[in-house]
């Protein structure tokens, strides 16, 4: 059978002011009628402008295709002209965007954006394509079609946006259906109905589907085939479930090893060395070779093919390779142990540092000109929770539900509006302003977003220094830079930087810092705020990794703010879950994961996507030896 | 006797800052990063020098004195108590250095490098009979941008407007600036009733129209002010300082009723950058709110004035352009490229046209506000750590 897509060594370079940035360097596979195809990789390794070539969008005229086909049911698309390209898009090949908050145009409503495309590709007239676009609605589940086609854009929820985004790429029956991190802005419960519903539209049409994410759960689910992609290439293919019984490249075993979850407690996640070498630079050979545990002499050197090692399963690597192997370019460079460290942080201890009854943080709803109060969002609604020295807590929930505020409120950075946090035997909701900066130096916070938490004019000491500076005002200055000196070291990043800018730094070493400056003034209590939410999996394990090493080190407490279950799973002793407002259950994290209560808990735990985990301890770096053992 | 006008402290002051950073630039403040981007930058360099042609031109129409008046037997002239007398003229050191271009007028109109005049007229031959035909120059070939309608030279005119146009431009924007960054950042960040009252003040002024408002001004205060030319007694307050002066009233005026654009735009971004996370950490740490204010909003906001000065510098200068057109300017003797631009627009209407007064106007204008452009870009770039190192898409 002939495959509907077939990608074959593409190539897509951007003209950079540091030269040529091989942003896609010679992808092939193909997609069977009906089949899912997924690409994972984390941020920079191409994913999405491998998607945007398919569908001949790169972005011009920095971005342009080197070369490389892209078949859809047999003829090359890439050197058709543009009109003739425009009528493949929406029509052949369609595609749903992460953010569906900013893909619908606010000022049209849903009926007329649908019917768009209809009106566009297919031969219909306008009451047709209204039926159509109708029949589209209904079918996406979205509730009340007929009200739904003459409503705007704001007045649906982000889920419902995506469904709406799915009614307009389905709507004109494509072959193929490109879904670019479909579900990475909604919340976990929606993101399994709009899989679901993808899933099932898949059944109904036959469409073929490249799934784009960097979630490994949410591939283990969906995917026939798996394309690993790193650097611009792809460095591993296989069928889903043989990919994550058998993982053959070194970065996909890291990859997979640096994924949080309740197995690997107590042990330090797999972490890969140095960064992703610049789109301008890659190495001669295997793009992974710098940083690969199993490094050999001539790897930076000769490129490996991706080859079939075993039924349907092909890797880039020069290990399964007996031809290379048999030459003496294959002494191995590198030979990092197979066996990850133990971190563990002692047990708690019996007493709470933090105790907190009764929070209340409303915000006053006020109208007319006089700016009455005539209600309130109740953000956070009554909430008790307690934080153990050394501890961690983890407050899960969805979006909105308040677990952020809660946590500024804690800190007092929100004044709440009623209830008591109790920190060290004193309440600091009834402190003044001036008393309470006395205690400000021991609750730091930790932020999610490394590019918005430092200011970009600050050098990273002057960014680490403030606190000292308003904390210890008497200190002198060359006391504080050894101080910073010290924290910079601590976190992982070397003191000479410190004269350095925060764009300068990658997302997870802006994140050190971050953490560098809540360290620097010597807190107890740290509330993490998302804090590995934004940075890539093997990123966030060294985060992970460092935050568990600190917490061990000083004996610090956490409130983990979080909406990832897998993270909570891994580092949280306790586990509050919070829906509108409100505390709905509260257990140590073995128990509420193992035999949750609450009917939302129940949901929520359930919508999760999980790799099966028994196979998560076969997952083994490959030796240099591996060809022999078999 | 000196004279000092209430606008040659504005461009002391500047002449003051410009010495400042001259010398903050070798210690490693601010002023040094901004200078150590800008060394880099050739293009950014020359506009630096051409800026500093153009101030020093205007530092030195800004120092002026009186000259004591001669009786006829050639000795100082003293008043019956005794007192010496004083030349109602106050020429400045540019007017003095400048002085054969000053004086050296022709009758009338004439184009560039011109040895005739531009007009015919009755011209009386040697044998007494009278033809119509081009007059011969007193100063032949001597206006290199030719002379205007009562025979003073282009050139002069057009240097003369550069202090104009400095304290127009600059002036009003130290005027604005301040204020305007003051309440639009304590209106973002502290929000509430401070915010309303803010509000309220801008959104009043904003919403009378900015001419009327300056007319009304001017008329008020300006009619009776200093405009170029002869000082008359009643101008001079402590014997040698005019406040009394229609360019100063005009650049109060303008500044009043320009910063309410930037307050607006620097209110918005507080509002973004007091909710961004750095901020946060930095309540976090207990800093106070001036101290929030000063490290992590200001330094944040000031891309947005540095826009809005070249924006509205080139702005500015056509303004005043306006105004004189209405006769509420500067005034015809104090020499303004609004003037010119006024003027010319009768002589555009001639056949042939007076293009010269205008191209003068305009390529002194052009020279002073693109230079103004790019340093003040630079500038921008070179305070900005992100675009320090040139990186581009990666």
């Amino acid at each position: 059978m002939t495959p509907i897509l077939k990608v074959n060594n593409l190539k897509t370079y951007f003209k950079t002011s540091s030269g040529l940035a091989k942003a896609v360097d010679g992808v092939s596979f193909e997609i069977p009628k009906g089949g899912t195809f997924a690409l994972v990789g984390e941020s920079g390794s191409g994913k999405s402008i491998t998607a945007l070539s398919i569908i001949q969008l790169v972005p011009e005229p920095a971005g342009y295709i080197a070369g490389g086909e892209v078949i859809l049911n047999g003829t090359d698309i890439v050197p058709l002209d543009e009109r003739k390209k425009r009528e493949i898009r929406g029509n052949k090949i369609s595609m749903i965007f992460q953010e569906p908050m900013t893909s619908l145009n606010p000022v049209f409503t849903i009926g007329d954006q649908v019917m768009e495309a209809i009106v566009l590709h297919q031969d219909k007239s306008r009451t047709e394509a209204k039926r159509a676009a109708i029949e589209m609605l209904d079918k996406v589940q979205l509730p009340d079609p007929e009200r739904l086609f003459n409503e705007y854009p704001h007045r649906l929820s982000g889920g419902q946006r995506q469904r709406v985004m799915i009614a307009m790429a389905l709507a004109c029956k494509p072959d193929l259906l490109i879904a670019d991190e479909p579900t990475t802005a909604l919340d976990v419960t929606i993101q399994e109905e709009i899989l679901k519903l993808i899933r099932e539209m898949k059944a109904q049409t036959g469409t073929a589907i490249l799934l784009i994410t960097h979630n490994m759960a949410l591939v283990y689910q969906n995917a026939d085939v798996v394309g690993v992609m790193y650097a611009g290439k792809l460095v591993e293919v296989a069928p889903g479930k043989a990919l994550f019984r058998n993982p053959m490249h070194p970065y996909t075993v890291k990859l997979l090893r640096s994924i949080p979850g309740h197995e690997k407690r107590g042990k330090a996640l797999d972490t890969i060395a140095g960064t992703v070498p610049p789109a301008t630079s890659y190495p001669k050979g295997c793009h992974f070779a710098g940083r690969c545990p199993r490094e050999m002499e001539g790897c930076a050197m000769i490129e490996p093919p991706l080859t079939e090692w075993a039924p349907g399963h092909q890797a880039a690597c020069h290990l399964y390779d007996a031809a290379f192997m048999s030459q003496p370019h294959s002494r191995p460079l590198r030979q990092e142990p197979d066996i990850l460290p133990p971190l563990t942080v002692p047990p708690a201890e019996r007493e709470a540092l933090l105790e907190v009854k009764g929070l209340k943080t409303w915000y006053p709803i006020k109208k007319g000109v006089l700016k009455r109060t005539v209600g309130f969002v109740k953000a956070v609604d009554g909430i008790d929770i307690d934080v153990k020295k050394g501890s961690t807590l983890a407050l899960v929930g969805e979006s909105g539900c308040g677990k952020t505020t809660a946590g500024k409120s804690i800190l007092q950075l929100i004044r709440p509006t009623a209830g008591e946090i109790v920190f060290k035997g004193r309440d600091l909701s009834s402190l003044k302003e001036r008393e309470l900066k006395s205690h400000r130096s021991l609750l730091q916070i930790i932020f999610q977003d490394p590019y918005s938490s430092l200011n970009p004019r600050l050098t990273v000491r002057e960014t680490i220094e403030e606190g000292l500076k308003a904390v210890r005002p008497g200190m002198k200055r060359e006391e504080r830079i050894e101080k910073v000196a010290s924290v910079m070291e601590r976190v992982g990043l070397s003191p000479e930087m410190m004269a350095r800018y925060p764009h300068e730094f990658s997302g997870g070493q802006r994140q050190r810092i971050g953490i560098a400056r809540a360290l620097a003034v010597d807190p107890e209590f740290i509330v993490c705020d998302e804090a590995v939410s934004a940075l890539d999996v093997s990123v966030q394990a060294q985060i992970l990794n460092l935050l568990k090493s600190i917490q061990r080190d000083f004996g610090l407490s956490f409130l983990f703010i979080t909406h990832d279950l897998s993270v909570v799973e891994y580092i949280a002793d306790e586990v509050a879950v919070m829906y509108a407002g409100k505390i709905v259950e509260r257990a140590p994290t073995a128990e509420i994961f193992s035999n949750p209560k609450n009917d939302y808990t129940k949901k929520l735990l359930s919508a999760v996507p999980r790799i099966d985990e028994r196979l998560v301890s076969g997952w083994r770096l490959p030796g240099h030896d591996i060809l022999k053992q078999d | 006797m000196p004279v000092i006008l209430a606008t040659d402290l504005i461009v002391y002051f500047l002449a003051a800052a410009i010495v400042y950073f001259a010398f903050s630039v070798m210690g490693e403040g601010i002023a040094a990063r901004a200078w150590a981007g800008i060394r880099t930058n050739r293009l950014a360099l020359v506009c630096m020098a051409v800026l500093f042609v153009y101030f020093s031109i205007a530092l030195l129409d800004s120092v002026r004195y009186r000259d004591r008046v001669f009786d006829d037997s050639g000795r100082h002239a003293l008043t019956e108590k005794g007192e010496a007398i004083y030349s109602p003229q106050a020429l400045s050191l540019l007017d003095r250095a400048l002085s054969d271009l000053r004086t050296n007028t022709e009758k009338s109109y004439s184009a560039p490098f011109a040895r005739y005049l531009f007009t015919k007229e009755s011209v009386e031959l040697p044998n007494g009979e009278a033809v119509r035909d081009y007059p011969a120059m007193k100063h032949p070939g001597a206006h290199w941008l030719g002379t205007d309608k009562v025979g003073n030279d282009v050139l002069f005119s057009a240097i003369k407007g550069v202090r104009t146009a400095i304290v127009i431009g600059a002036g009003t924007t130290l005027i604005m600036v301040p204020f305007a960054i003051f309440f639009g950042v304590i209106a973002g960040y502290y929000g509430g009733l401070i915010d309303d009252i803010v509000q309220y003040i801008y959104t009043t002024l904003a919403s009378i129209p900015g001419v009327l408002l300056i007319v009304a001004f001017m008329l008020l205060f300006g009619t009776s002010g200093y405009q170029g030319g002869l000082i008359s007694q009643s101008q001079i307050s402590l014997s040698f300082f005019v406040l009394n002066e229609r360019l100063f009233w005009l650049a109060l005026i303008l500044g009043i009723t320009s910063w309410t654009d930037l307050c607006r735009l620097i209110r918005g971004e507080t509002l973004k950058l007091r909710e961004l996370e750095y901020v946060q950490a930095s309540r976090a740490f207990g800093v106070s709110k001036p101290g929030i204010i000063a490290r992590h909003i200001v330094p944040n906001v000031m891309h947005l004035v540095l826009i809005t000065f070249v924006l509205q510098f080139s702005g500015l200068v056509l303004a005043e352009a306006i105004l004189s057109y209405i006769g509420i300017g500067v005034g015809p003797q104090m020499g303004s490229w609004g003037n010119m631009i006024n003027t010319a627009r009768l002589e555009l209407s001639r056949d042939p046209i007076v293009w010269w007064n205008l191209f003068a106007a305009f390529v002194f204008m052009f020279s002073l506000v693109l230079p103004a452009n790019i340093f003040g870009d630079a500038v921008r770039d070179a305070l900005d750590p992100r675009l320090r190192t040139g990186k581009g898409w990666h």
